[in-house]
Parts: C-alpha cells; structure tokens; sequence
C-alpha cells in the first residue's frame, strides 16, 4: 500500500504508557488531524513518525518499506513544531534553505527554490529579513515553507497554529488546507481544536489516552460518534441514558422515544443527540416534558437549557426559528429517531 | 521591568554604597597603581615620587616581549581548550536527565573550592615521575617505564584548563539549558545528522555566548601566575609571574606596576577587538 501505515504502536516512558497499540493507515495525498485533549498520545504518536522519538512496539511502514529505525535525519520529511523552532541565527531566507544546504543543493537552486516557497506564501521579498523581525503568521508561514522547501514525502504539523490569535487562526487553517490540496502531499496534523482538525481534515483521528476512539471523516465524526468521549469531545452534544425492553422500545428521560430503535439485547446506554437536532414543542402529544431554565440569545444561534428527567438539555436553534419560550415555561421536547445515536455506557 | 530615571539627587541613594565600595576597593588602587608605575625606584627604599617613563621603557625589551606574547598565547590556548570541551560536554549535560545533571554540577562546584596551589601541586604529583599517571600507564602495558610530564607546556596547559573549565561550562550551561531542544529536533527533521545540526543550529545559536566564554576564560587565565612556576620551567612563566616577581622579590614596585597597567591595556585592546570582529560578523 502506498502511504504511511502505523501497525500496533506501543509507546511507554517507564511505568507510563503514553500511546497503547495503535493501528492507523494514511494513504497518500491525505490529511489526517491527530485530535485529542493534551496528554492523549497525540504528539507522541506523531514524534514517532518523525523518528524523534522510538515506538517501544509496533512498525512504521512509509510505502511498505519499514522505517521503524531510520534515524530522523533520513525519513524525507517536513515538520512544523509547535514551539515553530525557526533557527534565531539564519535569516528567513537560509532558514527555509536549511534542509536544502544540509543536502548540498546549489546556492543558485537554493535561491530559486527559496523565492518559489516565499512567493507560495506570500512573503516574496523577505528573503533577507531576521526571523525575529517577523509577525507570529509570517513566522508560522516560514515555518511551512521550511518544512516543505524539500517537497518532502510526509508534512508533519505539531500544534501549528497554537501560537496565533483566534482569528488568524481560522484564516490559516483554510490556508493550509487550500496549500495541501494544491500540493497533494500527505499531511499530518496534531491538533487540540477540534474547529481546527474539521475544517482541513480529510480523516480526523479522535484519539484520548494513548488509543485511538475513532477515525473517520469529520462529518462522520460529527453524525455518527462511535462512543461517548468522541460524541462529547466532538462540538456540543446532549448525552444521557436510556433504557430498552426486549421489543427493543426505549425510554428516555422520563418518556418513550418514538420510532427509536435500539440494536437487540441492547438493554440500556447512552444516547447522543446534538443541540440542533432537539426540537421544541408544545407540553404533551407524545413528547419529552421539560421545563426551560435558561436561554442563551448569542444573535447567530440561540441556545435554550431543557429540563427534563432531571438531565440538562441543550437545543439550538437559528434566529429565524426562534422558539417562542421564556424561563420556567414547561415545553415539550421532540427527538427525531435520525438524530439519536446509540452509544454503550 | 522599566522604571522611571532618576529625577532627584536622593534618588541616587541606593547607588551610594556600591559605588563607594567600587572606589576605595577599585578605583583608587589602580590609580595608584597607575601613579606608582611613573614613580622612581629607590634602590636603597621602596619608590621616590618622581614621573619618568624608565619602567615602561625597560619593559620594551626582547625578554618582556616575549613574556607577553606566551601569557598572551597561554591565555588564548586556555580559552580555545576550555571551550571546545565545555560547549559538547555542557551541550549533553543540558539534555540529560535531571539527576545527572546535579551530580556533574556539584562534582564542577567542589572543583571550584580548590584553591590554585592545591590544584598545581595535586596535578605536580600526577604529572611526576615516581607517583605519576605514567605509572598507570606502565602498569596496563602502554608504557614501558614511568616518565616526568612536568615540567613542561603540556603540564602547565593541563592544569589551567582543569581550573578554568568549571567557570567555563558554569558560563555556558544557563545559556544552553534556555537552548529550545526544538531547535536541533527541527534540524534533525530537515535532514541533518545529529553532528550536522549540533555545528549548524547549537554552535552559531550560542555564538555571542561562546564569544563572551572566550573572553572571560581568557582573561581569567591570564592572571594565573601560580601553576606556571609550580608545573613550567621558566620558559613558560607568564607576565603575572614577572609581576609578582618584581613586586614581592625584587621590591620593585614601580616596575611591577607599569608592566601591570601594560598588561590591563593589552587585554582591554585584546577585548575590545574581539567585540569589534563580533559585531562586523554579525552584520555581515
């Protein structure tokens, strides 16, 4: 197979098993976001891929040819670190020309590849300036460009935008997403924010205590989480138990969720459902009784607090189907079968 | 944190000590010194006042020459020696673990409590024929008999660097555990070899530091006037030992205090130059 395959990665520091037996494939031209709270393994994971760090089990194979020991320095890849890591004694210039000297590249196709990448970030004409003269999202584009002045196979990205403020941020997500999709190299991205790992990732990579909980596309990550921790980490979500008789009927906060049908001999579990997906009804005809605690009016969405069976209920609602409740008014909640997603506790 | 410049004479207050202490300790001692090198030598006495150029004039001689440029060369080879061991050996002390890192520093410190005669007599024995480190070697088969290693060059570089190198990596290890590791494991992504980038990212990132260690080592090892006598032969007596010769021996002080003021001006243009080539390097 052609890409990058994890097969069965253990990673432990003494006692602390940091990554536990992690499988993953990534085939060329994708790119996959490591997501997960910090302490997850994520970043260990991706320091093996570097070769920065050995995996203490398992093989890494980067178009079937194993490169589980390769020291670092001969994978052909590009990183970008978190902390950026620009060299503070190189000018921007030799520092994008880095890998390209250490390989005894040509001053004059050094320049001509350096001019091509500063032109693809738009910093054409920098060239010559001190790394330390240079706005965070300058540095955080040099850094890019570095890593890729090679064209490497792999384009490693730890925490890349960490260090930029909230707006910048989302600019360079679609920006490293759109120089991606035009360079159609295999890119891997560890990420905190999972705004972040939804907008750019072909394959989001849910990762929490050194396993991985689900990979999938994002979408599919959103609609269809495989267990509580990913339907919680991932955007708002609505999480509470349920029971179900041998008919396979459920029950729910307090009533009966109809036309929902659980898997047989499922007896009881956890539903997800998403803020969006709760509806609001008047009390009574079937629906879920609650009482409204409070309501959040953010302008673009509105977010009005349920209580019902002694759980929180969030729904979510946009301005033109604004619901028409106040505090204390008892409501009716209607939770489509679609909506709900069956998950073990 | 940036205050405010002093408006009031009181606001000067606090300078009051430091600055008088800089002046009875400091300052009027090498005024003195200054004043007592124009001075006569008074054969029968100590110094007459008088203000005549005889002591600097003696000093430029061929011999005094000479002196000056070893002390120079001594200084200079302590300098690089205690340099290119200390950036590698503190460069993985910083990337080591805690616990090792305690114990190297402690083991440095004690090293420092050493005074110089300890030191030069203490390596004395080991550099000598009978008790000496070439016994070692006899007893493992390199050798075929014990020699002397002292007195000689060797011996004299030996002992100095050991007594410069704790100052040497104390200087250097703030500056290399700031270091972000970041930096060489970029290198390492980019394609260089743990040698590679430890001579492209590690050596020119600490560049102005393993300057200034170049410059406080070698000063520090051009005052050094004991392990020259204790492991050299005459040959390899510094300007410091002739200055302590003149000034205690030969009770010619005013002498002794003009070869001393030629030598702070001589490392004072010696330092200067090195920051000017510095800073040329630096905007080149």
């Amino acid at each position: 197979m052609s890409g990058l395959a994890l097969q069965n990665i253990t990673k432990q520091f003494g006692t602390f098993t940091a990554v536990k037996n992690v499988s993953l494939t990534v085939p060329h031209g994708t790119f996959v976001c490591l997501l997960g709270p910090s302490g997850c393994g994520k970043t260990t994971l991706m320091r093996m891929i570097a070769g920065l760090d050995l995996p203490t089990e398992g093989a890494i194979k980067l178009d079937d040819a194993d490169i589980t020991r390769v020291p670092t320095h001969k994978r052909d890849l590009g990183m970008v670190f978190q902390s950026l890591a620009l060299f503070p004694h190189l000018t921007v210039g030799e520092n994008i020309a880095y890998s390209l000297r250490i390989r005894g590249v040509g001053k004059e196709d050094q320049k001509k590849r350096v001019d091509e990448l500063l032109s693809m970030i738009h910093l054409s004409g920098y060239a010559d300036r001190p790394v330390a003269k240079l706005s965070g999202g300058q540095r955080q584009r040099v850094a890019i460009a570095r890593a890729l002045a090679i064209s490497p196979k792999l384009f490693l990205l730890d925490e890349p935008l960490s260090a930029l403020d909230a707006k910048l941020r989302e600019a360079m997500q679609v920006e490293l997403r759109q120089l991606q999709q035009r360079l159609g190299i295999t890119t891997i991205v560890v990420t905190h924010d999972q705004r972040e790992a939804m907008t750019m990732a072909d394959t989001v990579v849910v990762m929490n205590s050194g396993e991985i909980r689900q990979a999938a596309a994002p979408v599919e990550i959103y609609r269809r989480p495989a267990d509580t921790f990913v339907a919680d980490f991932i955007g708002m979500t609505n999480l509470f138990d349920f029971t179900a008789d041998s008919a396979g009927r459920t029950n729910a906060l307090g009533s009966s969720i109809e036309g929902l049908q659980v898997p047989g001999g499922l007896s009881k579990g956890v539903l997800s459902v998403r803020p969006e997906d709760v509806h609001l009804t008047a009390p009574g005809h079937g629906a879920i009784a609650g009482r409204v605690t409070f309501v959040r009016d953010l302008g673009g969405t509105i977010e009005t607090f349920v209580e019902a069976g002694g759980k929180q209920i969030v729904a979510v609602s946009m301005p033109h189907a604004r619901p028409d409740v106040t505090v204390g008014q008892d409501v009716g909640i209607k939770l489509s079968p679609d909506a709900c997603v069956v998950l073990k506790s | 944190m940036r205050r405010e410049a002093p408006q009031k004479l009181s606001d000067y207050g606090p300078l009051l000590f430091p600055a008088g202490m800089l002046i009875v300790f400091f300052v009027i001692p090498f005024a003195t010194m200054i004043a007592v090198s124009f001075f006569k030598r008074d054969p029968a006495g100590f110094y007459s006042t008088a203000f005549v150029f005889d002591n600097y004039a003696r000093f430029l001689s061929l011999f005094f020459g000479k002196v000056l440029g070893f002390s120079l060369f001594l200084a200079i080879a302590v300098a690089i020696c205690c340099v290119l061991l200390a950036v590698p050996f503190t460069y993985l002390l910083s990337r080591s673990s805690r616990r090792t890192q305690v114990v190297w520093l402690v083991g440095l410190l004690s090293v420092l409590s050493l005074s110089e005669v300890i030191i030069g007599f203490a390596w004395s024995t080991l550099f000598s024929r009978t008790a000496g480190i070439t016994n070692l070697l006899v007893a493992i088969g390199l050798m075929s008999q014990p020699v002397a290693l002292n007195p000689s060059f060797g011996a004299v570089l030996t002992a100095m660097v050991y007594q410069a190198l704790p100052y040497t990596v104390l200087v250097l290890y703030p500056a290399l555990v700031r270091l972000d590791p970041t930096l060489t494991e970029a290198a390492r992504t980019l394609g260089a070899s743990p040698i590679t980038s430890f001579f492209t990212v590690v050596v020119p990132a600490l560049r102005n530091t393993i300057m200034a260690t170049l410059i406080m080592v070698f000063i520090f090892a051009l005052g050094s006037y004991l392990l020259p006598q204790i492991l050299g032969r005459p040959q390899h007596w510094t300007l410091s030992v002739l200055i302590t010769d003149q000034a205690i021996y030969q009770s010619n002080m005013p002498f002794a205090a003009a070869m001393a003021v030629f030598l702070v001006l001589v490392t004072l243009g010696l330092v200067g130059l090195t920051l000017l080539a510095g800073r040329k390097g630096e905007a080149a």
